[in-house]
């Protein structure tokens, strides 16, 4: 599995798991889950649409993936934005589908788009994939403490001059851009399982966050090397196994919480006397 | 005007059988979804919906390895999932749904292997399609009875519990001191929704059949202030969401080809594409029209 | 049938708690945050199982009936959204827990119109629940919980977040409602000011431990102090009541927050129980 044939891969899986991981972990910390999980099926139609008109299909995903990224900001203004989401959401899988329709290998083709493609990545891909992904972590580095601070305590940024929105818009484009990446690797259905299980794991053991940004980038790129490997070996779907290892991140993060908390504390409470 | 009807209901579409099982089929869900879909809506539970509709498809394609219908498939995963979604119970928000996704994303990744199989292991073909994206005008007819059975029993479930469910997702203190027992009308109601995601799933798929429980209800939710207006509406929307879908799937039969159309030998554009864009489309329109009014009510004067 | 009597030794929350309470009275419930007002009234609607103790109800012990009591509680949280005017949740009151759905009939109406006349929410009834006034829910949720006809209404820190004008007009309310329906009012408050001009009876809860009797026997230096299970002072001023702790230089007003010291669990408290009739 490692000849020249999949260097791309390796290549390209590590970079777009770095990012993953990365974005992911403000994904979690603003809860944003929901969204994360709605961008990349644009990202799906885009490419649908792209391999019809003979497009690359990373154009396809980009721009798709930041059209619903404006589409949800905007939606998204006032409050209840969850069921508009949830709405551009299927609708844009339902576009998907009606671009597939038009190709001949309908299936084939819907299934590697959502869930992913071992062989996904094409040599002219790999500049474009690090150029887009470099942006996506610069961007990162750049806001990192705007998006802290306005994540945590938003009114406070407020008053600093962190206006909420406009962090929201441009933290919507940044996972927009690092799903599409993503998405020809591991697929549009699970790319969501990356961007959250490892980050989920690195804030449970850790609470130092730029600790849990590091953390959470190195346990992604782990889970899509096993996830590559056995794909490889067994030819099963990658997808299954970036979702498998994802919720297997989750649990033993919330194993080693547990854990944790089930050990003897060091006694810091008042006597007994000073409870009622 | 005969020109312009012939137009609309393209040839044979009145005589067509598998038109026949659509429209009925299709029919029964809708409104079956749009009645459930209300509560979901109204109880916050837009995401456990997503949720349930993407497990399903894990069952749905694992169907097929164990050559059972894929409504069994669908109805089981969705029944046990809906289980342990209430076990799990209301936690903070934010940890519920991360949780939801983290199993999303293994129930999906195990129904890309079921599919997988499905397609190397078993001789059925499309099963991708089919679990994923419905199969509304390919439903053996046999299953109609089965599909009937689970549309009375979920549209049943919701038209026994009315009041107190309406009461206990008001608030749970007030219709506990009435003497309503909040955790099983709160379990009956997950029930529910698994079997109207199950059948949804059957007729636009998976993935899609959020939209059909959200989309119309919350649709509906714009329109009236009150419970039973809402329900009607939320079932006539999406009725009408998917007989426009299925019409408007028969007549791209007979649309010219568009010049990207590389698969001369397709059947039209799928329905579910269809009954979802309207869906968001209705649920578009009835947002704009109420932002027209002004803020919506507020406290203004009968 | 009037009146109720509860007994209770819940572990260190309440001890030992006994009272009475009579058709058409308005009771005050006082006591600081923690001192147990919101876990005893848990435990007379049933959310909650005493150890030890019992609670009756017109002479019956509680059971689930629906109706017997009535409750409004501080707050609950709505949904701008939610599709529920609040004449329909004024009619749950009646009927929520009925199955199936509510058939439209005029005699239903007229009820859910007379509880919002009786309320002065006549105004509001077309609106949507989420998009009332904290003032407005509360009272749409006063005729939700009166509209069964309950014996006895339960009111959780109904003035907590109102103004001073709010607060009077509630307070009125309610004191008219007790007289006119001849309903049993109960409502908890860590402030008793407000409803001195209307309060029959005072219930006074310190650490779990409840005085009950009229408002001049009660809140006197003897009973409060050994209550608290320290020595505290009671100020009349201008018609309002101070319960004051602490001696010398350092005083604590104990009307917000009633901190206090080292509890005595031994000492017992004077019950006071008037009788049924």
């Amino acid at each position: 599995m490692f000849s020249a044939f999949m260097t791309n891969t390796w290549i390209v899986a590590t970079i777009v798991a770095v990012v993953a991981g990365v974005v992911g972990f403000f994904v979690v910390l603003r809860g944003s889950a929901f969204v994360a999980d709605a961008l990349p099926t644009g990202a799906f139609a885009g490419a649908a649409g792209a391999s019809l008109i003979g497009v690359n299909t990373l154009f396809g995903l980009g721009a798709f993936s930041l059209l619903g990224a404006l589409a949800i900001g905007w939606l998204g203004r006032r409050n209840r934005h969850d069921v508009a989401v949830a709405l551009v959401l299927v609708a844009m899988l339902g576009l998907g589908a009606l671009f597939l329709s038009f190709t001949t290998e309908y299936a084939d083709e819907i299934y590697s788009l959502l869930f992913g493609e071992v062989l996904g990545i094409a040599v002219n891909e790999v500049a474009p994939v690090a150029a887009v992904s470099a942006v996506c972590i610069v961007a990162i580095i750049v806001m990192y403490r705007p998006l802290l601070l306005s994540t945590t305590m938003p009114e406070v940024g407020e008053a600093r001059g962190v206006r909420a929105y406009r962090v929201e818009m441009a933290f919507l484009v940044i996972v927009a851009l690092a799903t599409s990446v993503a998405v020809p690797v591991v697929g549009a259905l699970l790319i969501f399982s990356l961007m959250i299980g490892p980050p989920a794991a690195a804030r449970a053991v850790t609470s130092r966050p730029f600790i849990a940004l590091v953390l959470s980038a190195v346990i992604a790129v782990g889970t899509v090397w096993v996830a590559i490997a056995l794909s490889y070996q067994t030819n099963w779907p990658i997808g299954f196994f970036v979702g498998a290892m994802g919720a297997a991140c989750y649990a033993a993060g919330r194993g080693w919480v547990a854990l944790r908390n089930a050990l003897p504390r060091r006694p810091a409470r008042l006597s007994p006397a000073a409870q009622r | 005007m005969g020109g312009i009807l012939r137009a609309i209901f393209e040839p044979g579409f009145f005589s067509s059988g598998p038109v026949h099982v659509a429209l009925l089929v299709g029919g029964v869900v809708a409104v079956v979804c749009g009645i459930v879909g209300m509560f979901t809506v109204m109880r916050g539970q837009s995401y456990a919906a997503h949720g349930l509709g993407d497990i399903s498809a894990t069952g749905g394609a694992g169907s097929f390895l164990l050559g059972i219908s894929p409504i069994w498939g669908f109805a089981g995963t969705s029944v046990v999932a809906a289980g342990i979604m209430d076990l799990i119970g209301v936690q903070r928000v934010r940890g519920r749904d991360l949780a939801t996704g983290i199993v999303r994303g293994a129930g999906l990744g195990l129904a890309a292997l079921f599919l997988y199989w499905d397609t190397t292991r078993t001789s059925t073909t499309g099963a991708p399609v089919t679990i994923l994206f419905g199969s509304l005008f390919t439903i053996n007819s046999s299953l109609i009875w089965t599909i009937a059975l689970f549309s009375v029993a979920a549209a049943g479930l919701i038209a026994v519990l009315y009041r107190p469910l309406l009461l206990s997702s008001v608030s749970a203190d007030l219709a506990y001191v009435r003497g309503i027992s909040v955790r099983v009308v709160g379990v009956l109601a997950l029930a529910a929704l698994a079997l109207a995601v199950s059948l949804s799933a059957m007729t636009i798929g998976a993935i899609l059949s959020t939209a059909l429980l959200v989309g119309p209800a919350a649709t509906a939710l714009r329109l009236t202030s009150r419970p039973g207006p809402m329900m009607a509406w939320s079932a006539l929307i999406s009725l009408a969401a998917t007989w426009l879908g299925v019409l408007l799937a028969y007549d791209s039969y007979y649309w010219p080809a568009l010049p990207v159309d590389h698969d001369l030998g397709r059947q039209g554009w799928p329905v579910s594409f269809f009954v979802v864009v309207l869906i968001l489309i209705f649920f578009l329109l009835a947002r704009a029209r109420r932002d027209q009014r002004g803020k919506g009510t507020c406290s203004a004067p009968s | 049938m009037n009146g109720l009597s509860v007994r209770l030794g819940g572990r260190e929350v309440l001890h030992d708690v006994s009272f009475t309470l009579r058709r058409g009275e308005f009771v005050g419930l006082i006591g600081a945050n923690g001192a147990g007002k919101t876990t005893l009234m848990r435990v007379i609607l049933g959310l909650l199982q005493p150890a030890a103790g019992e609670i009756l109800i017109g002479g019956r012990p509680r059971g689930r009936r629906a109706g017997a009591v009535g409750y409004v509680p501080q707050k609950i949280q709505l949904d701008p959204d939610m599709p529920l005017r609040a004449r329909d949740l004024v009619g749950l009151g009646l009927d929520g827990n009925r199955l199936g759905f509510p058939l439209p009939s005029r005699s239903r109406r007229a009820l859910v119109d007379e509880m919002l006349r009786a309320v002065n929410a006549e105004h509001i009834a077309q609106a949507r629940v989420g998009n009332l006034s904290g003032g407005e829910q509360q009272r749409i949720l006063i005729a939700h919980a009166l509209i069964s006809r309950p014996a006895l209404l339960l009111l959780d820190e109904p003035l907590a977040n109102l103004d001073i004008a709010s607060e009077q007009e509630v307070v009125a309310l309610l004191a008219r409602i007790a007289r006119e329906q001849q309903i049993a009012v109960l409502i908890s408050a860590h402030e008793m000011n407000p409803l001195l001009p209307v309060m029959d009876r005072i219930v006074y809860m310190a650490k779990g431990r409840a005085a009950s009797g009229p408002t001049d026997d009660v809140v006197r230096d003897d009973v409060l102090s050994e209550l608290y299970g320290s020595h505290v002072d009671v100020i009349r001023l201008h018609g309002r009541i101070l319960v004051v702790a602490g001696r010398g230089d350092g005083l604590d007003i104990l009307a917000d927050d009633g901190h206090g010291h080292d509890a005595d669990p031994a000492a017992t408290v004077g019950t006071v129980r008037t009788g049924t009739g």
